[in-house]
């Protein structure tokens, strides 16, 4: 088999890498390990109402629910409420990504991308030092996939980028090691998403529920990897809800992997381009990866074209990717990234400080810039570290 | 000696739900998630368990 563009993975970074790359006219061929596209799920599925329109056309099939705003939470249990297009990017719509993946897919086979699941690639092929394909499993059979071009977008476990010599290990402190329930239950709250925040239930994270219709809610904890133990996170998670949700209904489990990393230092090597969470893209902070991805994927399918039209696909030829999606992204991701550095250190009694100090402000309608210059004001000790970023 | 294939990460295939995180912190690049079940490279596994470490379910595991 052969093409100009090989995608590995079908998650929302490389369906739209792909769509971008054929409707720029390239022959593309994306493949996917799995048997299904966008199963597991493994995601909380929240997204931003405003940016997610910005990139694809919002179809009410994949939409589970829109959320007014959020509540968040202290360790003592103090609750700060904010108002929708003030909380942040993870408020907005929740998703349905079972039927949202599958469709950024459906999207890239109408470019004209060739779409193969149940293919999983076992390695890059060189020769002469230059990518000339992929080795391929297909429902069990060698495929051979020639194509000067690779895009890794294979997530979490990030092989790709592995395979063609940038490291893209994550250490223990990089990653948020998560469970989630799919959970029914009356006293679910349909119009906003919560956020749990103390050392004791969700060390160096947070436990989220949000809400995918009437008393449907995804119910979910990240935790640091390095604060964490084997299985830390679904033992956790069942404290939370038999306390919190004790007559749920657990109808599906995801665990999962978060990178919660730094920018990393090149995401592109001769003939390889890394798209989303492989090239650890999610923002640190919240953990939110789908439009990171998204945005990272045009990126890489626009400049795929360019770069195989001029004839050259080493890093020289494909520095727009990163000149570009360091420009858009890029800073925000550095900046949210020394905020974690910074929260993870938080003692609950900061937590409760911080929080609480917010509680007696009308902070519902103030916008993320907002209340950071305004918890700085009210606690300047505590925030003193992050004023470069805040002030 | 102790073996190398004694202390290789065990993995519970009744627990692990075939996420991947593992894969991605391993600092050798030595587990393959095939699809639904993992596998460990005996070559490239120095057995630092991060990998049990990292494991959302707690599947993995290093004898000691």
């Amino acid at each position: 088999m052969k093409c100009d563009l090989v995608v590995v993975g079908a998650g929302p970074g490389g369906s739209m890498a792909a769509k971008a790359a054929a409707a720029a006219g390239l022959d593309v061929v994306m493949v996917e390990k799995r048997q299904e596209i966008g199963d597991p799920v493994r995601c909380a599925e929240g997204v931003s109402k405003g940016a997610l329109a910005e990139l694809v056309k919002l179809d009410p099939k994949w939409i589970s629910s829109e959320v007014k705003g959020a509540k968040i939470y202290a360790p003592n249990g103090t609750k700060i409420t904010m108002s929708e297009d003030r909380a942040g990017a993870e408020v907005g719509y929740v998703l349905e990504r079972k039927i949202f993946d599958r469709s950024l897919a459906m999207d890239a086979a109408r470019a004209g991308a060739q779409v193969m699941v149940k293919t999983r690639a076992l390695g890059l092929i060189k020769n002469d030092g230059r990518i000339s394909g992929i080795n391929a499993m297909w429902s069990g059979e060698p495929l051979t996939i020639e194509a000067p071009l690779v895009i890794g977008a294979d997530g979490v476990e990030s092989k790709v980028g592995r395979w063609a010599g940038i490291d893209t290990t994550l250490k223990p402190k990089d990653i948020s090691t998560c469970a989630q329930f799919l959970i029914q239950d009356e006293s679910i709250d349909e119009d906003y998403c919560e956020f749990f925040f103390g050392n004791e239930m969700a060390p160096g994270g947070y436990i989220w529920i949000f809400p995918k219709g009437k008393n449907l809610a995804n119910v979910g904890i990240g935790i640091l990897g390095s604060k964490s133990k084997p299985g830390a996170p679904l033992r956790l998670l069942r404290e939370f809800v038999d306390h919190r949700i004790p007559n749920g209904r657990i109808v599906e489990m995801v665990v999962g992997g978060d990178p919660v990393a730094g920018v990393m230092d090149t995401t592109t090597a001769d003939g390889v381009m890394l798209v989303g969470d492989a090239a650890r893209q999610s923002d640190p902070l919240t953990g939110g990866g789908i439009l990171n991805a998204m945005k990272a994927g045009i990126i890489a399918g626009e400049v795929a074209a360019k770069a195989i039209s001029a004839g050259d696909v080493s890093v020289a030829g494909l520095k727009e990717y990163e000149d570009r999606w360091r420009a858009d992204i890029g800073k925000h991701l550095a900046k949210s990234y020394e905020y974690k550095e910074f929260f993870v250190k938080l003692t609950d009694d900061d937590l409760n400080q911080l929080l609480g100090s917010l509680a007696a402000e009308d902070i519902a309608k103030m916008d993320l810039r907002g209340m950071l210059r305004t918890l700085f004001k009210l606690n300047p000790k505590l925030l003193w570290e992050l004023r470069h970023l805040i002030l | 000696m102790i073996s190398g294939c004694d202390l290789l990460p065990s993995i519970n295939r009744y627990k692990c739900c075939y996420c991947g995180a593992c894969v991605g912190t391993c600092p050798k690049c030595a587990l393959e998630l095939v699809e639904t079940w993992l596998e460990v490279s005996e070559e490239e596994c120095i057995e630092c368990g991060i990998c049990t470490k990292i494991c959302p379910v707690g599947a993995l595991e290093v004898k000691t």
